[in-house]
């Protein structure tokens, strides 16, 4: 209840599409009595959750920010969320993204832009100069980063304890960042697809947003593991594991990739880059340079890659079987066209444009296949490094902290995309797990995140490493006003709001 | 152009043509068939597989594209197609793949299909089938079609356009149903080659049980490459036929389509690389509503789909779950016998002629009907083949009924032959029985030759008695009687005499 009178008062955040108020307090009524008669379902029983909303929820309109969808109410439930659910999760609300997961602000999608929510903290605040007097105070606002930007807010902004994203080119990693959360991109193929509305098939994950690295290891638990109805799982079995608290890094190997200087990282973020690597250093573990050489590359080869299975993907909205339908009905050609026009914003007709382009039967060769090789070679530079005896790799996650959004919309999303998504998109490209952790508080009071990139299904490792940075950092809690009234003493007490230690 | 239909006038104009012609034509005739897989579920998702259900009632969320929905791979599918390749002597590709062929239609809900365009499970094969020389069926020769490949691909939906409300309806039950794609290079010459080989394929198929094939219900359906050439000179433009509902039809469009494009060419004119549906009632074939010229299919590896892997009894991994695997070899022990080899099993055991054979095996069940007659009877086989052939089989196709709808059971046409071997009825009696026996009035051979006194006299003294009363009613004529053991034997006009002269019993 706290949370949902929380969601109220931070509308304007504008982070939640949908709010699933009578649903969510059935669900947390059923998990009290679970818990009277000592029969939870799970660590997860009663936890509330966020999902974003490209993730079909059964009974729970999902609409991947577009007009194509909106009002779409999916028969079925993802299967990331029918396993939330099993374990007693409370479904809050489905988040708001960026239009079918394309973008990096969260800023294009029909129901509006997400804020930022430390754009209203009082670290930022005090750091911010007001440029004048009649300028409207609210006209500051910073972005979240995209596209999971609404599950990132949610989480930040103490709305609910995890939530649910999705990463294809760094959309869980770089909001993350920008919001001051753990933000956890898995292994391609650990965790089931089946249910999330797919921007780019081959590169596609569940994400998961929390305030800690333990609490994104029990989500882990609850979402990993093979499933049928997605043939690109893994057939292994996954076990899930807690995280042991790292006291010897001396035997770990940390490498610092030189390509991820790239153009435009801010000078902050590079000094931060550096500090963290000292850290390491200075603990005992190996540090050394490494290369991965066609990073660089990765930003066409992403473009071109994303944009032909977008067009494949998108194929399907036609207005036939359900979503938004045109009243243009002199033939079906035409009732297509002005059901796809209406329905799908400038972002979403471009790649789409683009990606029939390389498909088309001349261009194949030259750019998807080209492409693919490409994206072989980034993959490769991966293997190369991590079986020299690197261990986990460690860069930024963003080029800068949050920018305000009025800053931001001044490029189109294009280009904003492919600046962004440099620092996160080769990790979707090999496939690898990546996680960003909040380091610390930008010049601007920004929270600032790095990201470490670890081996194939090697989770524990990476997390394991991962939470031993986050308790080096301390990274401060967000200082919200609207937190604080809801609050009655329980989060001011906790540096890291975990669930774990919140259930009471 | 389309009184060509007509069969007569058809062969009076291809005299013609090949009379005036300048040059020899050499027709070429390759195949494009999508048989439907006989399987519980679709291809990619567990809705049911059903000919005729109530519109949209076997459509699972995958098959009507609700987005984030995920194809998951029919195991039996894989199945039925590597059982065919092995039957068309095909190489079965080990690592198979799966592409996306896009293009937007209302009985396509993703907007795409999903097939095997670059490396399909099944290659390099080939097909015999057999013709007869004549119409008589009794000159038959055998020619071989090369298979190019098997795919496994998605079937659409259908798409029923009603132009009066002007709108299209659309049935989702047959979107997704797993087709296997058998494409026959152009080795054929014409409607005949054409018909034969698609007929062979589908006993195969039956044979199998990978298809049911039945062409009227939609299961196994045909397309057409044709194209004409000068002997020595490249290929000449091809046409693809569509829209041919049974194998008779397939042979009339075919020959059809390769005379429109003779005389096309003869007058000057040139051949479209076009796609064009056979009209059945006309006879004829007519270009298609032009689609939107040619197509870019902007064909993508499924992504949703990793490598079909297949083994064989070398390369299985020992500790891999047989549930998850398919073992080409374990189909191939599993086979069972094709049309070809229990044709020649039946001409090897029974003593009959190939052309016998084929006919045995054309229709359902008349195999087992014949075998079932041969258990039950000392007639041999080489004389109950023609009471099958040329008494049950003309009845039942008179009557259009299956063997299996036939009123006469191979126990009673037993009983009948039994009688005819033991002498105890005429061959001309015994076919009055039969036509008796067909009536389906339940009454057996024994009653029925009671009931018309049809039995052979057997007594000696009465034989003689009967020839004696005939004798006697010549006048001035010479009679010569042989007369032996078991019966008389007289000349053929004294024979037609004493015949009548007894009701319906043969002398």
């Amino acid at each position: 209840q706290r949370c949902l009178s929380l969601i109220k008062s931070t509308k304007f955040l504008n982070a939640y599409i949908t709010v699933a108020e009578e649903t969510a307090l059935k669900q947390a009524e059923e998990s009290e009595k679970r818990y009277k008669r000592g029969q939870p379902l799970g660590v997860l029983d009663g936890i509330p959750i966020a999902v974003k909303d490209n993730f079909n929820t059964a009974g729970i309109e999902t609409t991947c920010a577009s007009n194509m969808l909106k009002g779409y109410i999916s028969p079925y439930n993802a299967t990331v969320v029918q396993k939330l659910l099993d374990q007693g999760a409370v479904l809050l609300g489905k988040t708001n993204l960026d239009e079918f997961a394309m973008g990096s602000g969260s800023t294009d999608g029909v129901f509006g832009p997400v804020r930022n929510p430390w754009s209203y903290s009082r670290q930022y605040k005090e750091k911010s100069v007001p440029k004048s007097h009649s300028e409207d105070k609210d006209s500051n606002w910073v972005i979240t980063g995209g596209s999971s930007g609404g599950s990132a807010a949610a989480v930040s902004s103490f709305t609910c304890f995890a939530a649910l994203g999705s990463d294809t080119g760094g959309s869980t990693r770089n909001p993350a960042a920008h919001c001051g959360v753990v933000g956890l991109k898995p292994t391609y193929g650990l965790i089931s697809r089946h249910g999330l509305i797919p921007l780019v098939n081959s590169m596609d994950v569940p994400g998961i947003l929390t305030r800690c690295v333990d609490d994104a290891a029990v989500v882990l638990g609850s979402l990993a593991g093979h499933d049928p109805k997605d043939s690109t799982t893994i057939q292994d079995n996954f076990k899930p594991f807690e995280l042991s608290d790292l006291t010897d890094v001396s035997k770990l190997s940390i490498g610092i990739p030189k390509e991820y200087h790239a153009p435009g990282l801010s000078s902050e973020i590079l000094a931060l880059w550096s500090k963290a690597a000292d850290l390491f250093k200075n603990a005992g573990a190996k540090v050394i340079e490494v290369s991965l050489p066609h990073t660089r590359y990765s930003i066409v080869c992403y473009h071109v890659l994303c944009t032909a299975e977008v067009a494949s993907n998108m194929a399907r909205f036609d207005g036939l079987e359900y979503g938004h339908r045109s009243d243009m009905n002199k033939s079906t050609e035409s009732m297509y066209a002005a059901t796809r026009r209406e329905g799908f914003n400038d972002v979403v007709r471009g790649r789409i444009l683009s990606g029939n382009y390389f498909l088309l039967k001349q261009n194949y060769e030259n750019y998807f296949i080209k492409a693919q090789k490409v994206r072989r070679l980034i993959a490769n530079d991966f293997v190369k490094v991590f079986g020299s005896g690197v261990d986990i790799l460690l860069t930024p996650t963003t080029l800068s902290d949050a920018i305000p959004y009025m800053e931001f919309i001044k490029e189109d999303n294009r280009t904003r995309s492919a600046q962004d998504d440099i620092l996160t998109q080769a990790a979707n490209m090999a496939g690898l797990p990546a996680i960003n952790v909040p380091t610390a508080l930008s010049e601007r009071g920004l929270p600032v995140g790095l990201q470490f990139i670890g081996r194939s299904f090697q989770e524990k490792q990476l997390l394991t490493v991962a939470k031993w940075f986050e308790k080096q950092v301390k990274f401060p809690m967000i200082q919200l006003d609207e937190v604080k009234r809801h609050d009655h003493g329980v989060f001011q007490h906790q540096k890291s709001a975990s669930f774990l230690e919140h259930r009471t | 152009l389309c009184l060509w239909g007509h069969p007569y006038l058809n062969s009076i104009f291809l005299l013609f043509f090949f009379f005036f012609s300048l040059t020899p034509w050499v027709p070429v005739v390759g195949l494009e068939i999508h048989a439907q897989i006989s399987s519980n579920s679709k291809l990619f998702s567990g809705s049911q597989v059903q000919f005729a259900a109530p519109p949209n009632s076997l459509v699972s969320f995958f098959d009507a594209s609700l987005p984030g929905t995920l194809p998951v791979l029919n195991r039996r599918c894989v199945e039925a197609a590597v059982m065919t390749g092995l039957a068309l002597n095909c190489s079965i590709n080990k690592k198979s793949l799966f592409d996306r062929k896009h293009y937007f239609y209302a009985d396509l809900p993703a907007g795409y299909q999903i097939t095997q365009q670059r490396v399909p499970i099944a290659v390099n094969g080939s097909l015999s089938y057999s013709l007869c020389i004549d119409n008589k069926m009794s000159q038959m020769v055998t020619k071989t079609v090369r298979i190019k490949q098997i795919q496994l691909e998605q079937d659409s939906g259908k798409s029923l356009h009603d132009d009066v409300r002007s709108q299209t309806l659309v049935d989702l039950n047959r979107a997704g149903v797993g087709l296997m794609e058998v494409v026959m290079e152009p080795d054929m010459c014409c409607g005949e080659e054409a018909a034969a080989a698609v007929r062979e394929l589908q006993l195969i198929l039956q044979t199998l049980g990978s298809s049911q094939a039945v062409m009227a219900e939609g299961q196994l359906r045909v397309d057409a490459n044709v194209s004409v050439h000068h002997p020595g000179e490249p290929y000449g433009v091809r046409t693809e036929v569509k829209n041919i509902n049974s194998i008779r039809f397939l042979a009339k469009a075919v020959d059809y389509e390769i005379e429109r494009q003779i005389e096309e060419l003869e007058s000057g004119g040139t051949i479209l690389n076009e796609t064009r549906a056979f009209d059945s009632k006309l006879g004829c074939t007519v270009p298609m509503r032009d689609k939107e010229g040619k197509q870019d299919y902007r064909f993508m590896p499924e992504p949703n789909l990793p490598p079909l892997i297949l083994y064989n009894a070398r390369s299985l991994p020992a500790n891999m779950n047989h549930q998850q695997v398919v073992n080409i070899d374990w189909i191939h022990e599993r086979l069972p016998d094709l049309p070809s080899v229990k044709r020649a099993k039946l001409v090897e055991q029974y003593g009959i002629l190939p052309e016998h054979s084929f006919t045995l095996l054309n229709e359902a069940g008349l195999t087992e009907f014949f075998e079932d007659v041969i258990k039950q009877t000392q007639m041999k086989p080489k004389k109950v083949i023609g009471w099958i052939l040329n008494d049950l089989l003309s009845y039942l196709k008179q009557h259009s009924l299956t063997v299996k709808e036939s009123p006469v059971s191979s126990f009673l046409l037993a009983d009948l032959l039994n009688r005819l071997e033991k002498k105890e009825i005429s061959s001309t009696a015994a076919k009055q029985v039969f036509a008796e026996l067909w009536k389906g009035e339940g009454k057996t051979p024994l009653e029925i030759v009671k009931e018309k006194k049809l039995q052979l006299i057997q007594d000696q003294e009465d034989l003689e008695r009967i020839c004696q009363a005939v004798i006697d009613g010549q006048e001035n004529e010479v009679i010569i009687c042989q007369c032996r053991k078991d019966g008389v034997l007289a000349l053929p006009h004294l024979l037609g005499r004493t015949r009548s002269s007894l009701p319906g019993s043969l002398v």
